[in-house]
């Protein structure tokens, strides 16, 4: 029996592995090195950045505080310090420019966890499990957002795997591998994209900071597509390549306005005739290719 | 358009209605359902373990439960590694900074950098003077083990304590045992404790006798229409009731 071509092997033999696996690698590089940020200062005394992604303090200057727990906070009705909400303004600033959901692709430690799952489970070629809705994390996301207001306290941190994961990797991981091996699990055998794609709300809170983003992938050379599905097959949200990839007739893309794109560029990495690329939109309508 | 089309097309408009309306009360159940479980997580989670102690400054346990964003940059920024983050297998909300009296207890830095540290106000920027911290108070609630009640001068208890002379003074006890000697009795000012747990760090017995436990616990409270006497006569400068006279006390020397 002929063996089932593997997604991206097409490219591979076209482009090579090194430029088949080019954004990948940077987002690995980029999730690895926040972590790593962070450990200088417990373990080798450099002075760089402290906290976690919670909130954080670069250069004892720069504060940074996360939106989604921000927002949880201020829910809870008892505000917060200058400190929180100078770093609230910077982070939502930098992600209504690159993307909303480019922490989910780039920054967040759960990433790594459910790309791992969703590999192995092509390769296992396991059904797409448990018929959860995309909508389910918005869902998820009010009840993140009403609990503190009702009951004024973080309800959603007592189980956040993304916090609950990063937490324990800078300040001592104790069972919180458990949860890693848990969303694992879930991704695996459970459901396709299940955490990222249909629960976290985490996730579904940085998409709202998506519309105005000036970074995005576009299907740009989308007439070369020789329809072979592997885009499909390996986006954490393949919904949003449709209307940018195969709206021509109807007038959509070739951008994608998706505010689920996570900008993960696996889309671009994996094509073999190159139709995506990633791109800088300047509001003067001039863009810049990366 | 005959009428079976138009048929069809109804029917594929109502599956379509019906799968989003599905889809729709799935989700909003699978989120009701992980809100009501977090509920129900945060009623047992919410009460500070005995031996937790917060760090100065930290507002009362259900206000710094909604400010504290669990980032840990008062923990980075103590110098004496006394301050760390719940754990999840940990009691307590997890990832709350806290620190154990007996394993480390706090230094009371005079520039109480935690507090300057925690971007959210969850530790009160209002607290300037470290000693105006109310951490948890020092009770020494076992009077059978503690060696100054046994009438020994163990006292480290009162010598290691940052309010020396206020947080924790010596009364001078007759030790009735002897006979002829004298007790000094650690005593604990609440109005002065900070509840940084260096005596309970300090106590020299196996369990310490002396130890760090929340104020609400410990601390009674008189209701309003309490009246002390003694102080209410010294507010006034003289007796409280007018046109009372003093009795002669003559044999026992009091003053008439």
């Amino acid at each position: 029996m002929k063996r089932a071509r593997l997604v991206g092997q097409e490219a591979v033999e076209k482009k090579g592995w090194l430029r088949t696996h080019k954004w990948l690698i940077l987002r690995r590089s980029s999730q690895f090195s926040i972590i790593g940020l962070f450990l200088l200062w417990p373990l080798a005394e450099i002075h760089f950045i402290q906290g976690n992604l919670n909130a954080s303090l670069i250069l004892d200057l720069i504060p940074l505080t996360d939106p989604f727990l921000a927002s949880q906070v201020l829910m809870a009705g008892l505000g917060m310090e200058y400190p929180a909400m100078i770093g609230l303004a910077v982070v939502v600033g930098i992600y209504l420019l690159i993307g909303g959901r480019t922490y989910c692709s780039w920054v967040c430690p759960i990433n790594p966890v459910t790309d791992a799952a969703a590999w192995l489970r092509r390769r296992l070629g396991l059904q797409k499990g448990m018929g959860l809705s995309r909508t389910t994390r918005y869902w998820m996301l009010a009840v993140a957002l009403i609990l503190p207001a009702v009951g004024g306290q973080l309800f959603w941190e007592l189980v956040n795997p993304v916090t609950l994961v990063q937490r324990g990797l800078i300040f001592g991981v104790g069972l919180a591998w458990v949860v890693i091996v848990m969303v694992f699990l879930f991704d695996l055998f459970v459901s396709s994209d299940g955490w990222c794609g249909r629960l976290c709300p985490m996730g579904a809170f940085y998409s709202l900071l998506t519309p105005v983003a000036l970074l995005r992938v576009e299907a740009r050379q989308r007439d070369q597509c020789n329809d072979c599905l592997d885009c499909f097959k390996v986006c954490p949200e393949p919904q949003v390549i449709k209307p940018a990839l195969k709206g021509a007739a109807t007038g959509q893309g070739p951008t994608i306005q998706d505010i689920n794109c996570t900008n993960c560029g696996r889309c671009v990495d994996i094509c073999a005739p190159n139709v995506f690329e990633f791109a800088i939109h300047l509001p003067d309508k001039s863009r810049i290719s990366l | 358009m005959s009428n079976k089309e138009k048929k069809g097309g109804q029917q594929q408009e109502g599956i379509t209605r019906r799968v989003f309306l599905g889809e729709t009360a799935r989700g909003a159940s699978v989120a009701t359902l992980v809100g009501v479980g977090l509920w129900a997580k945060a009623e047992t989670a919410h009460t500070l373990p005995l031996r937790h102690i917060r760090p100065p400054g930290a507002l009362v346990e259900q206000d710094f439960l909604a400010k504290c964003v669990r980032c840990g940059l008062c923990v980075r920024s103590c110098p004496y590694d006394t301050l760390r983050l719940g754990k999840v297998e940990e009691p307590g909300v997890v990832g709350t900074p806290f620190f154990k009296a007996r394993e480390i207890p706090c230094e009371m830095c005079e520039d109480i950098p935690c507090v300057v540290a925690c971007p959210t106000g969850a530790l009160d920027k209002g607290l300037k003077n470290i000693e105006k911290a109310q951490m948890g108070l020092a009770v020494l609630a076992d009077q059978e083990t503690c060696l100054n009640f046994l009438g020994l001068r163990c006292e480290v208890c009162y010598r290691v304590c940052p309010v020396m002379d206020k947080a924790i003074t010596l009364e001078r006890l007759q030790n009735k045992r002897t006979g002829r000697h004298a007790m000094f009795i650690p005593v604990v000012h609440s109005d002065h404790c900070t509840g940084c747990g260096k005596c309970e760090r300090a106590c020299v017995l196996t369990e310490a006798a002396i130890n760090i436990l929340p104020i609400d616990l410990v601390k009674g409270k008189m209701g309003k229409h309490y009246r002390l006497g003694w102080v209410e006569k010294e507010k006034k400068g003289g007796p409280l009731a007018p046109n009372i006279i003093n009795k002669p006390l003559g044999q026992w020397g009091l003053d008439p």
